[in-house]
């Protein structure tokens, strides 16, 4: 009884939101968002979703609009990308400090100037701080599916915190693919109607949200979201494992293994060229050489227990990075060589900034770098603790 | 006497010993503001005196809920509010939000004018105390012709924006400005708001001790000479249909009018004027007059 419909990532995405049966939306458009956002208007539309939405006048509003009616009770979501999310950047703290279990898309795209709307990962990583958890999803069908499960997570009581999921501008937003439509009754078993929680704005029961901290408070309630985001480790993971057994499928809980069991060089990577480095790893495995692949679904919290296990045995680790914090290399790389640093027995990381702003990160370009990584390991190379691959000189001259 | 408690309920929602300052024309603002709306209300509040007002944790000085929000998004998030409340089938509460004048007429003003616009059921409220007071008295959007502000030290030289005005092309049902000094006034506009679905916007004269430089005793003698020289107009604007209100009614003709020197000379941030300023401030104040003649 499978219900498959061809859906792009971002019309999966609203039908991830629609089956976790959100009742109130806020969005302001911007490429490469905008079908999520049109898509659920027409389910609203056509009343097939029960839910509010408010066309706001820009994404800081969108993001407010959202907290105010999380506030009251709402299961609330909203999507943007890139210019948009710096511009609610403010409010998207704002939501993790109030504790509000919201679920946002980010269609990743590149940051302005110079303009681009395609897809790296630099808008997405910029909430690593935030208090937020982040999910990364790769395809259509995980972008539904991590949708709904967001929803659980953020609403779990151990954690209420809100949630971004990402996924890559055109190539996962804009391609469409065969995607299985779970039944709604089996999505209302796995995500319940949202309950009543303790710091909900309610006449009956005033209460002041966001008053004012002194030094000798404030730092408690930071310590509060760090203990959430702790138990979100669970929560992800658990919410995971329980959608697998109910519709058939799960990606790893905060990272996805690809053939790493002997593996002894493993990519580290995130988002939708995620599968040409599957491809690689096919490759490369043909020939001979022991590679595997660790797709980061979950950046907050970050798979640090995860990684640790897999690093432990392997020699090397390749990390694909799509984002850069500049003045110290790859932002996912940093973020690997941190939750490794403390193994007594350390891989090298090799950290590759590719395919920023959208050029292409194919199979060839994943499999050359894994090559180059084994020709370190054999002696016969070096290359730089970060590289960036394949800078034009044409481009960068003066 | 039964008259008087039936305009102002006995109850109280803002509480004693909250943080505002000696004479703070918010906090009697505010107490006859949720006098008239009563504890069925959600207040959303962004960055401003009543940040403060409000309390520390874990304590609050409301005795209704409260939302605080970041400076530009009052409007948004009451916008959420409401349109939640709406869906589940609890119109019965107001939402309101109580903004001061930077957080209103300069960074708010964006997503009021998209909540307006949008026309949401809510009560919008601007205290206007004519600078960002919070922050030590630096100049806003609203801070009147030639005053002092720690940001304009040899006072300001534009004249202040006129929102109720703004507000009304976004043709909302309900626009009205308030004194402390008036509060029978202020309450049967409150009131009359609350029963208006829609987008209500009201613009509250402010005085604040501290900002303008007087005598905290005085609060409301200032906000009386405001009204009475003409420099602060009391109306409604309902339906796109304008109407003068309390003792503002009578002051269309100019000699009704004390002169406005009376209400400048209360204040230390009008001290430096010379004749010339005075003078173009009445100017102005006349010139708003005859403005308000013609609708």
């Amino acid at each position: 009884m499978r219900n498959i419909k061809v859906l792009t990532g971002n019309w999966a995405a609203a039908y991830g939101a629609k089956l976790a049966r959100i009742d109130f939306v806020s969005a302001y458009p911007i490429t490469p968002q905008t079908s999520v956002i049109e898509k659920l208007a027409e389910f609203i539309d056509k009343g097939e979703l029960k839910a509010k939405m408010v066309r706001v006048e820009s994404e800081h509003s969108a993001m407010a609009a959202v907290i105010g009616a999380a506030a009251v009770g709402a299961r609330a979501f909203t999507a943007t990308s890139a210019q948009g999310l710096f511009y609610m950047y403010e409010m998207v703290w704002w939501a993790a400090g109030a504790r509000l279990p919201i679920v946002m898309g980010i269609v990743t795209r590149a940051l302005a100037p110079p303009w681009s709307i395609w897809t790296d990962h630099a808008d997405f990583l910029a909430l690593r701080d935030s208090g937020w958890i982040l999910l990364f999803a790769r395809n259509a069908q995980e972008i539904l599916d991590t949708i709904i499960q967001a929803y659980r997570i953020a609403e779990d009581e151990e954690v209420m915190l809100p949630v971004a999921v990402g996924w890559d501008a055109f190539i996962a937003s804009h391609t469409a693919e065969p995607v299985d439509v779970p039944e709604q009754e089996i999505v209302d078993e796995y995500l319940p109607r949202k309950k009543a929680f303790s710091h909900m704005l309610d006449v009956d029961n005033p209460f002041s949200l966001g008053n004012l901290a002194f030094p000798d408070s404030y730092m408690e309630y930071r310590w509060l979201i760090d203990r959430a985001m702790n138990a979100a480790h669970k929560a992800i993971v658990e919410a995971d494992r329980e959608f697998g057994e109910l519709f058939g499928r799960s990606y790893g809980g905060l990272i996805e293994k690809y053939r790493c069991e002997d593996a002894n060089v493993v990519i580290v990577m995130m988002g939708a060229s995620s599968g040409d480095g599957m491809d690689a790893v096919d490759a490369l495995r043909d020939r001979g050489y022991k590679i595997g692949l660790c797709r980061i679904r979950a950046v907050r919290p970050f798979p640090v227990k995860e990684l640790r296990e897999v690093a432990r045995t392997v020699d090397a680790v390749l990390v694909l990075d799509r984002a850069v914090s500049f003045g110290i290399g790859g932002t996912l790389g940093s973020e690997v060589k941190a939750a490794l640093y403390p193994l007594k027995e350390k891989p090298l990381v090799f950290d590759f900034i590719a395919g920023l702003g959208g050029r292409d990160v194919d199979a060839r370009l994943i499999e050359r770098l894994a090559l180059r990584v084994y020709d370190v390991l054999d002696g016969k190379t070096e290359v730089e603790e970060v590289e960036w691959v394949d800078i034009n000189p044409e481009v960068v001259k003066a | 006497m039964s008259k008087l408690t039936e305009v102002f309920p006995e109850e109280e929602y803002i509480l004693k010993g909250n943080a505002s300052c000696p004479g703070c024309g918010a906090a009697l603002l505010l107490r006859y503001v949720l006098k008239a709306l009563g504890p069925r209300s959600i207040f959303v509040i962004p960055a401003c005196c009543t940040s403060v007002i409000a309390g520390p944790l874990p304590r609050t000085s409301f005795k209704v809920p409260v939302m605080h929000i970041a400076f530009a998004a009052s409007a948004a998030t009451a916008s959420g509010i409401s349109e939640m409340l709406e869906l589940r089938g609890r119109e019965d509460i107001n939402v309101v939000v109580w903004a001061g004048d930077g957080g209103t007429v300069d960074i708010g003003l964006q997503a009021l004018s998209g909540a307006a616009e949008r026309g949401h059921n809510i009560i919008y409220i601007c205290y206007d105390n004519e600078a960002y007071m919070n922050t030590g008295i630096q100049r806003s959007g609203s801070t009147p012709l030639w005053a002092w502000t720690t940001t304009t030290p040899s006072g300001n030289p534009r004249p202040k924006k006129n929102l109720p005005f703004i507000m009304q092309v976004h043709r909302i049902p309900y626009i009205a400005t308030g004194s402390p000094a008036y509060p029978n006034d202020l309450m049967a506009k409150l009131r009359k708001a609350k029963k208006i679905k829609g987008f209500k916007y009201i613009h509250l004269h402010t005085p604040c001790p501290p900002g303008w430089r007087f005598d905290s005793a005085k609060s409301v003698e200032v906000a009386r000479l405001a009204v009475l020289t003409g420099a602060w107009i009391l109306y409604e604007i309902e339906n796109g249909v304008f109407r003068l209100t309390g003792p503002s009614k009578r002051l269309l003709d100019k000699k009704r009018r004390k002169p406005v020197k009376e209400y400048l000379k209360l204040q230390g941030r009008f001290r430096h004027l010379t004749r010339e300023q005075i003078e173009e401030i009445q100017r102005l104040i006349d010139e708003e007059w005859e403005r308000i003649k013609s609708l």
